[in-house]
């Protein structure tokens, strides 16, 4: 039986998630075993354009990234984006709401040309071509990851869990970080990570974006009444969901006070 | 008058991010030497600007999935300067141990997986899984405990999650850093066996003498959390002089900045500057391993950063053990320290990370908000010797087919183990 050809591919990001792939460290003879890795710049030479499965990290940043993203889309079967970065905009999206000159100005001098040239937003993938599946998180979480390259070998749907990362605390006993009046956003992250971040003393920032049913007004009243205002939920949620399709469904509710 | 000939490796592979090499010649006459830099611009300073400076660690560990720890650790050593926070030691024992984890997770990496195939003549670890099993299991166990060092003391490694200004968001228990000391203990044949691996090979030599810099810090420590900058042309700069050593300018054909010594100076740092900045202040290990792989203090060829990073593997494998040791013996957690000055100001944090000395230049203001910021990245830092080395190399390589030119400068850019994603940030 052959095995599914498989490549990895990064846009603007940490190659972070990539990474996590080289960490799964017990089962990657058997990962490579079950698939044929085609193409995965950070880690091998061999380059192939046979693949069916196509791996994506990262964010569309540079002009160019539109027609790369497009080529891939056309020759693999299945375009999985991974990360935040490339299923949510993630940190990248963060500087959208600034001009780029403003951004080329404060780092290169004014410098916008050639290699310094970036769109006027860091997009996710999906912006630009249809994404098949998404393995989320910053980063992706390894457990998840193989899971869902389990069910593609299968040809089932990698599941997605529909609840929110408060379940995951709750499951864990970690004492809630919002009654200690940090501004966490749990309750309306979606789960799947098994809440590490309030575990280790840091609120959650949603960077998996949104469960099935977010309440972002339940969301500013809870931030309220736990000594934070509303613009702090708003502010929080620049981080990873600032893409302008994701503030949508938040900024009504939870405007934030500052400019980014 | 020669031939016009080019060679261009477009997306090297095998390192962490998008870079080209580009070299034009005429005859023997090199007319372009070129490592452009193509990597996305994602405007990280921009970024912090405007942020609660609880934040700082967590968004600017998000410029490297590599060096995720070194980050977080320079961006809250920075916010501490700003604020007047002195970090008590025993959160500084834990930030060390996570750092130790980070150089062996990130020296691993590069030795064991990236660079091996090199010595073994094949494209990737991929095809070493069946024909250097030994080899493949080994550097994928040392990965595995660097791991779960970091996974232990930050909740995971790419992407370190508990560090706060003077305080640290969660404290290891005793029995999750006994688990680690008896992982650390077995793994000694592993590290052993690494050396004797790299210590059969051989490499190019191209020796091009220029100064090699490091944060060498106060006390005998081997250099990795920071201290004044050291030049082994003789300099000694403190930390928030950085800029007369580290001086950053735009180039056009890298969306990396490049970096030399205010005086125009190309510089060398990473593994192979530590090495020659401190050797008498490694474990005796490591420098046992030293002596095994042939590396003397003095190198000044690129291609010696594999042994350099093979000496520190020993090295911080050694240190992380040690450091466990002192953590056990009162494992319970200090209580935070507070700022001194409130009302912010300006801090940098400065850390070894594993490709080389990074820098974290914050002001905060009295809202707490960082309202600027400033990185500067180890790749940055090399890039300007790695082409002057790749000019070097060149005429060595000028008789052999294109294919073999670009193998040879593809091997001297990948012996300084770029991390070009981040150097763009």
């Amino acid at each position: 039986m052959s095995r599914p050809r498989v490549a990895f591919f990064s846009f603007g990001s940490c190659e972070g998630c990539q990474l996590q792939v080289l960490s799964v460290e017990e089962v990657l003879p058997e990962l490579l075993g079950a698939v044929e890795i085609v193409n995965f710049r950070e880690a091998m030479d061999d380059r192939r354009d046979d693949y069916e499965i196509a791996f994506v990290e990262g964010s569309l940043i540079r002009p160019e990234d539109i027609a790369e993203i497009q080529r891939i889309r056309a020759r693999a079967r299945i375009l999985v984006a991974i990360g935040a970065c490339a299923c949510l905009g993630g940190v990248n999206a963060m500087r959208n709401r600034r001009p780029v000159t403003e951004l080329a100005k404060a780092v290169y001098g004014g410098r916008q040309d050639g290699v310094f040239a970036a769109l006027p937003d860091a997009s996710p993938l999906s912006a630009v071509v249809q994404v098949n599946y998404e393995i989320r998180g910053c980063p992706i979480d390894q457990t998840e990851f193989l899971a869902a390259v389990r069910s593609l070998l299968a040809g089932t749907v990698p599941a997605v869990p529909p609840h929110a990362v408060c379940v995951e605390c709750t499951l864990r006993g970690t004492p809630c970080l919002l009654e200690r009046g940090l501004p966490c956003l749990g309750s309306v992250a979606r789960a799947g990570c098994n809440a590490p971040c309030p575990a280790y003393g840091a609120p959650c920032e949603a960077c998996r974006g949104f469960h099935d049913a977010p309440n972002f007004e339940a969301l500013g009243e809870a931030f309220f009444r736990h000594g934070l205002t509303r613009s702090q939920a708003g502010e929080k949620l620049q981080l990873f969901n600032n893409y302008r399709e994701v503030r949508e469904a938040w900024e009504k509710a939870v405007p934030s006070s500052s400019g980014t | 008058m020669g031939e016009g000939r080019a060679v261009v490796v477009r997306h090297l592979t095998r390192i962490e991010g998008h870079g080209n090499i580009v070299v034009d010649l005429e005859g023997e006459r090199i007319l372009r030497c070129d490592l452009e830099i193509v990597e996305s611009p994602r405007f990280f300073e921009v970024l912090l600007q405007g942020r609660p400076y609880d934040e700082a660690p967590r968004i600017s560990c998000r410029i490297c999935g590599i060096c995720s720890v070194a980050h977080a650790t320079a961006s809250v050593q920075a916010v501490e300067a700003a604020l007047g926070i002195a970090p008590g030691p025993r959160l500084r024992l834990l930030r060390r141990l996570n750092m130790a984890g980070e150089w062996l997770q990130s020296h691993v990496l590069h030795v064991g997986f990236l660079v091996a195939p090199d010595a073994f003549g094949v494209a990737s670890i991929v095809p070493m899984v069946a024909s250097h099993p030994d080899v493949v299991g080994r550097a994928l166990r040392l990965k595995r405990l660097a791991n779960d060092i970091c996974e232990t003391v930050s909740g995971r490694h790419v992407m370190p999650i508990s560090y706060h200004a003077g305080w640290m968001g969660h404290w290891p228990d005793r029995a999750a850093l006994e688990a680690l000391a008896g992982r650390l203990e077995a793994a000694r044949a592993d590290v052993d066996g690494l050396v004797d691996l790299f210590a059969g090979l051989t490499w190019p030599v191209v020796e091009r003498r220029v100064p090699h810099v490091a944060a060498v810090e106060e006390g005998g420590a081997y250099p990795m959390m920071g201290g004044p900058l050291r030049t082994t042309a003789g300099a000694v700069v403190a930390p928030e002089a950085y800029a007369t050593v580290l001086r950053e300018f735009v180039v056009d054909h890298s969306s990396a900045k490049h970096v030399t010594e205010a005086g125009g100076e190309t510089i060398r740092v990473g593994a192979l500057a530590r090495w020659a900045l401190a050797p008498e202040r490694l474990h005796r290990r490591a420098t046992d391993a030293a002596a095994r792989l042939g590396l003397r203090p003095d190198s000044a060829n690129p291609f010696d950063y594999v042994a350099a990073q093979v000496v520190e593997t020993v090295q911080a494998h050694q240190e992380a053990a040690h450091l466990v040791g002192l953590l056990l013996e009162d494992p319970a957690p200090e209580e935070p320290a507070a700022p001194t000055r409130p009302r912010g100001g300006r801090g940098v944090g400065i850390v070894e990370a594993p490709r080389g000395t990074l820098v974290h230049d914050y002001t905060i203001g009295a809202d707490g908000r960082i309202t600027a910021a400033n990185c500067v990245i180890p790749t940055s830092q090399n890039l300007a010797a790695i082409e002057g080395d790749m000019r070097a190399f060149v005429p060595s390589l000028v008789a052999k087919p294109d294919a073999e030119i670009a193998h040879g400068l593809e091997m001297l850019v990948r012996a300084y183990d770029p991390c070009v994603s981040c150097s763009v940030h």
